[in-house]
């Protein structure tokens, strides 16, 4: 039995780990098409949401099957229901990174608009909260996933800065609205990348010390 | 590879178990008492300083692999060990106000307010009546008219009335082994214990007769103070409130059933109930 789980386990295992590589390659892609008008690379990153839609599942039949067969309990319970909730943050993310994508295409019709200096620390920061969330998934480091969750209010405070030199720049040229539009969008949606990238580190505080941490304020004395 | 499992520091067999946490410690009055308690058969200690509050009105499954002394303590509380001749208890047990190890205990008194259930269904060779009503014509004096009663609201109890109504005269041994088994705890509950004490009662019987005693115990809860040693890791998580996890003549843990199953404080616990030793 306990072989039968610890195969399963390490199959399971394999099959996020993957998904989290595709997952993170998407969002460098994404992120690149919107700051150096790669458009090719946007394209790519559409292409690849199907198999990410199409692995989401198929990691997700393969812990319903693993509840039904194995009754997992304790941190094997624990490790099954985190990789559920990480898989589907994970395909979130990957829709969010098509749509950073897509509004990198609509930036690129206007190439008197110019991408905010702001965006690039953001970007920065964005995909490596998600690295290091995945990071502290993997190598049940709590310490690192508490560091995620206290990033997430630095990325809040960017967003609103690009926001607002956005607005600037729609009320100095009209012409500039809908460009500015698209970028307002896609830093939309990098911020909430950041949010599930919170949720992930979240979720592997929970697989380490069988706590739910959601919902509470961590703040950097707590943290520690 | 899985990345490296969870690190908790390694249990150094304390004698005292590890209530997981706040929320685990049970808000019911505690039925069986047992504090310091140390059993031996001859030179052998098979029990280390057990100290164990046993919640009043709820399901505590003993687990933990074979000879960790589970059943050893539960048959010291019916002192159904008076029987083995090498075997000796220290420490304290009581039930209420009574001291169970007391040598003035009255033991039949004490099996009366104590019952047990066997792993496998042992009714007397006698009618299905005759075995429910064995202990009532034993402990109490009643009038025939009160003694079916009796036996019908036991065999209600345990959820067999409806099966055997129309052959209450037949022997019992006539009966499928789930059948049996609730015959038994029939039996049992019929000379009015507080306390059903229960080793491994289901090992021997079908996933649907399984389901049934479960069931059963679900219902017995309400009123009686339920032990069970059990083998059965998804049997503990489903029909008990508390959990205790022994291992080598020690308690490892008790806690919560909830809290023993997801998040147990103990790395010998976490092994046990996934399945990594035992």
């Amino acid at each position: 039995m306990t072989k039968h789980l610890d195969r399963d386990m390490e199959r399971l295992h394999r099959d996020i780990l993957s998904l989290s590589a595709m997952v993170e390659e998407m969002i460098d892609k994404a992120a690149r098409a919107l700051r150096e008008g790669r458009l090719d690379l946007a394209e790519q990153v559409i292409e690849d949401d199907e198999k990410v839609d199409a692995m989401e599942v198929a990691i997700e039949e393969e812990c319903l099957k693993m509840l039904a067969l194995h009754h997992p309990v304790a941190v094997d319970l624990r490790r099954i229901a985190t990789v559920i909730k990480v898989n589907n943050d994970l395909e979130r993310i990957a829709d969010l990174a098509v749509n950073v994508a897509q509004r990198a295409i609509g930036v690129g019709d206007y190439p008197r608009f110019k991408i905010p200096e702001g965006v690039a620390p953001m970007v920065t920061k964005v995909t490596g909260m998600v690295r290091i969330a995945l990071d502290a998934f993997v190598n049940l480091d709590t310490d690192a996933a508490r560091s995620v969750i206290l990033n997430d209010d630095e990325v809040d405070q960017l967003n609103a800065e690009l926001i607002g030199r956005l607005r600037l720049v729609m009320q100095s040229d009209s012409q500039l609205v809908a460009p500015a539009l698209y970028c307002f969008s896609a830093i939309r949606h990098l911020e909430r990348i950041a949010d599930l990238a919170t949720n992930i580190a979240e979720d592997a505080i929970y697989l380490v010390d069988g706590e739910i941490v959601r919902h509470r304020c961590i703040t950097a004395r707590t943290a520690k | 590879m899985l990345p490296q499992r969870v690190s908790i520091p390694p249990n150094s067999l304390s004698n005292k178990p590890v209530v997981g946490d706040a929320d685990s410690k049970p808000d019911f009055p505690t039925a069986i008492d047992i504090d310091c308690f140390r059993a031996f058969y001859g030179s052998y200690q098979a029990l280390h300083d057990i100290s164990l509050a046993i919640p009043e009105n709820r399901v505590t499954a003993l687990i933990g692999p074979s000879g960790c002394g589970k059943t050893t303590l539960l048959r010291w509380i019916n002192r159904m060990n008076d029987i083995v001749p090498t075997a000796r208890a220290e420490g304290k047990m009581s039930l209420g106000e009574l001291n169970v190890l007391a040598k003035s205990t009255d033991v039949v008194d004490l099996r009366r307010r104590v019952g047990i259930v066997f792993q496998k269904p042992n009714p007397f060779p006698k009618s299905i009546y005759d075995n429910v009503a064995y202990g009532p014509r034993l402990h109490l004096r009643m009038s025939r008219t009160e003694l079916d009663e009796l036996v019908e609201w036991s065999l209600r109890k345990a959820a067999v009335w409806d099966e055997v109504k129309d052959r209450l005269r037949k022997p019992a041994l006539g009966l499928s082994g789930g059948q049996q088994q609730r015959v038994c705890i029939a039996r049992t509950i019929a000379t009015g214990p507080r306390v059903l004490l229960m080793d491994e009662p289901c090992s021997a019987l079908d996933p649907i007769s399984t389901s049934s005693i479960e069931d059963l115990i679900y219902e017995l809860r309400e009123q009686y103070t339920i032990v069970i040693v059990t083998h059965n890791m998804q049997q503990a998580s489903r029909v008990s409130d508390m959990c205790a996890f022994f291992y080598q003549g020690r308690v490892i843990e008790f806690g919560t059933t909830d809290q023993i199953f997801t998040r147990p404080d103990q790395k010998q616990t976490e092994d046990y109930v996934t399945g990594k030793f035992g």
